[in-house]
């Protein structure tokens, strides 16, 4: 197997290459530039086509249109930009289109700055724009991480007719590591989409559409979305247990902010304090019930996110009130420290801070 | 015998929901006669609007994409990039496509992107009940410029056929009018023109449509045809604006 440095940005886009992509359509902006600069570079050597769109409306359009259209296609952006792309992912969930969208987040709100975040969890997970659908969401914690699940959103996309969001920072974009590439998928092998719109030869026109006047046909539109969520919540939910097999206490975290965490459960372990870590991995589905599995040993929970705290909302959810949950977090492009995350740690040891759900901030 | 009018295959035979005296369902049925006569049906995909004719996708007997209101040159940029052998037109109202999403037309026919648009310039907006549009004649009562627009606050009315004419990725635009036989006739060689255009590969071309809105216009339908025929063709001269050898 073939073994190379990339950087994280560098690792979606092969990833997304290797997976069969030939579409993108994007529009400049840090933390992300690699994405489109690697596509524009190397999608014409496959064949197919980079596109810098006049703007992120635009790009997400167009990505509609050639998902529509029966492609595997993909868009990446940062915070602001996806905050335009929300229209148009509300109309690709709504029509059942299979797209990748990479978020690698910046802090925000407004233009906020062009440090790592990790302030878009909510837009990501919860729905971003209007009406009642979802977005799959993985969040990658290593570069090796970026690629794999890269190359399986667009398995994932196929399959549920859904559009998949990585969710990164721009950490996980710009840092450097050794990837294991997997080989391409086989272009002929891919499942026909007896549903794209590509000419309606010998069959009846296909339709690729959000509108339902109808109230009770939009109700059932909108139930049949609800159970492929549901069989999403079913199959698709995945988080990585670290240390928790004896863990008297958890820390809660994805992403850069769960690299970090690692690091300050090791540091606690040497003192003796049994703690372990719960990194969703599947954002959207969350991994509730591997979460309330861990629940019999585990006292209590601390969440540590690049936010003012958004996941620890979904945790407490998952937790249903059975375990006191504090939160530690840095925001605006400040990332949480070990040593930090460490006093956070002894601090829920001691019973503290939990009353006010935050320990430090 | 020679077949004179007929059906048109291309259209799929459901009632249109247009109001009486409404010239949308006249340029539907231009459109789709004229995908029949280059036998194209099969290879066409059509992107349907945010506007009165959102249902267009009902309408036309071939694949259709309903895009979010303004988008539809993205829409139709995506697919054209795919199927790139394919006819890709859009069919797009003045709200949709000359204020909402003036970026996307104007990116689209700059890029040259071989697709048609079909714009539909009926100077309000019909669907949301006769609101001002950016091609709503100067002094024009809409329910939004209760005393007229007026220049002062809202401009001048957009004239997105001289607009995108200048631009070097466009290949063919044309204004036309649907208010008499022979106008109607002058229309439909446009229309075939335009997929013409495409099917040779050449570039974006776009045909401007005066259209009626009688509903919102508060006209009769023949008071409505003769607004457009004789008060729109002022300020909207039709004419062919740009034709590339
Ligand atoms: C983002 C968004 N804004 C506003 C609307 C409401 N809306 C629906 S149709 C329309 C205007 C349609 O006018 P036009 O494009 O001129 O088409 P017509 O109905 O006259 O054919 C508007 C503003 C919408 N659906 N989506
Ligand atoms: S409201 Fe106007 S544009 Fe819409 S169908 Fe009626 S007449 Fe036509």
């Amino acid at each position: 197997m073939e073994k190379r440095l990339m950087k994280g940005n560098e690792a979606i886009a092969e990833a997304a290459i290797r997976a069969g992509c030939r579409y993108f359509f994007g529009y400049p902006i840090t933390p992300q530039n690699e994405i489109p600069e690697y596509m524009a570079l190397h999608l014409p050597q496959y064949g197919g086509v980079f596109l810098q769109a006049e703007s992120e409306v635009s790009a997400i359009n167009m990505v509609y249109g050639a998902a529509g259209a029966g492609a595997r296609v993909m868009t990446s952006s940062s915070s602001p930009g996806i905050s335009l792309k929300m229209e148009g992912i509300s109309y690709i969930a709504a029509a059942e289109l299979p797209c990748v969208i990479v978020n690698m987040m910046r802090g925000g709100p407004g233009l906020g700055g062009i440090q790592p975040s990790q302030a878009d969890y909510f837009q990501a997970v919860k729905g971003g724009g209007h009406g009642d659908y979802h977005m799959t969401v993985l969040a990658p914690a290593s570069v090796q991480e970026a690629f794999d699940l890269t190359m399986e959103a667009f398995e994932i996309a196929d399959y549920y007719r859904n559009p998949v969001m990585i969710l990164g920072d721009g950490v996980i974009g710009q840092m450097m590591e050794g990837v294991v590439l997997r080989e391409p998928v086989k272009l002929e092998e891919l499942k026909e989409k007896e549903w794209a719109t590509d000419g309606a030869v010998n069959r009846e026109p296909n339709i690729i559409n959000s509108l339902f006047l109808d109230a009770v046909k939009l109700e059932e539109h909108n139930l049949k979305l609800k159970a492929k969520y549901d069989l999403m919540r079913e199959r698709e939910a995945r988080a990585e247990l670290y240390k928790m097999d004896d863990a008297e206490y958890a820390v809660v975290a994805y992403g850069t902010s769960a690299r970090i965490s690692r690091s300050a459960v090791d540091e606690a372990r040497k003192k003796g304090i049994r703690v372990g870590l719960i990194r969703p991995v599947s954002l959207f589905p969350f991994p509730e019930k591997i979460i309330r599995s861990t629940i019999a040993k585990t006292r209590t929970y601390l969440v540590v996110e690049m936010s003012l705290g958004q996941m620890i909302e979904d945790l407490k959810l998952a937790l249903n009130g059975k375990r006191p949950v504090c939160f530690y977090g840095r925001t605006g492009g400040i990332l949480p420290l070990v040593d930090e995350i460490l006093e956070s740690i002894e601090l829920m040891r001691r019973g503290e801070g939990i009353e006010a759900d935050c320990c430090l901030s | 015998m020679k077949l004179t009018a007929a059906y048109p295959e291309s259209l799929t035979g459901k009632e249109f929901h247009y109001c009486p005296g409404c010239t949308h369902g006249l340029i539907h049925r231009l459109i789709a006669e004229v995908i029949d006569e280059l036998e194209i049906r099969e290879k066409t995909i059509g992107v349907a609007p945010v506007g009165c004719a959102v249902l267009a996708y009902e309408y036309f007997n071939l694949d259709m994409q309903e895009a979010s209101h303004g988008r539809a040159p993205a829409v139709a940029t995506g697919i054209k990039r795919v199927h790139p052998d394919r006819v890709v037109f859009t069919y797009q109202g003045d709200g949709d496509l000359a204020s909402i999403g003036t970026a996307e037309i104007i990116h689209a026919a700059n890029r040259g992107e071989k697709i048609s648009v079909f714009f539909i310039n009926n100077a309000v907006y019909g669907m949301t009940g006769g609101q001002m549009a950016p091609t709503t004649l100067t002094g024009q009562r809409t329910t939004t410029s209760p005393l007229g627009r007026s220049v002062e606050s809202s401009g001048y009315p957009l004239k997105i056929s001289e607009l995108l004419s200048i631009l070097e990725g466009s290949v063919f635009i044309a204004r036309v009018s649907v208010h008499n036989p022979a106008h109607i006739m002058k229309a439909k060689r446009a229309v075939k023109t335009s997929f013409q255009y495409q099917l040779d590969g050449k570039g974006f071309s776009l045909v401007e449509f005066l259209s009626t809105c009688p509903t919102n216009w508060g006209m009769k339908p023949v008071e409505a045809l003769r607004f457009a025929g004789e008060e729109m063709t002022k300020y909207f001269p039709p004419g062919t604006y740009k034709e590339v050898e």
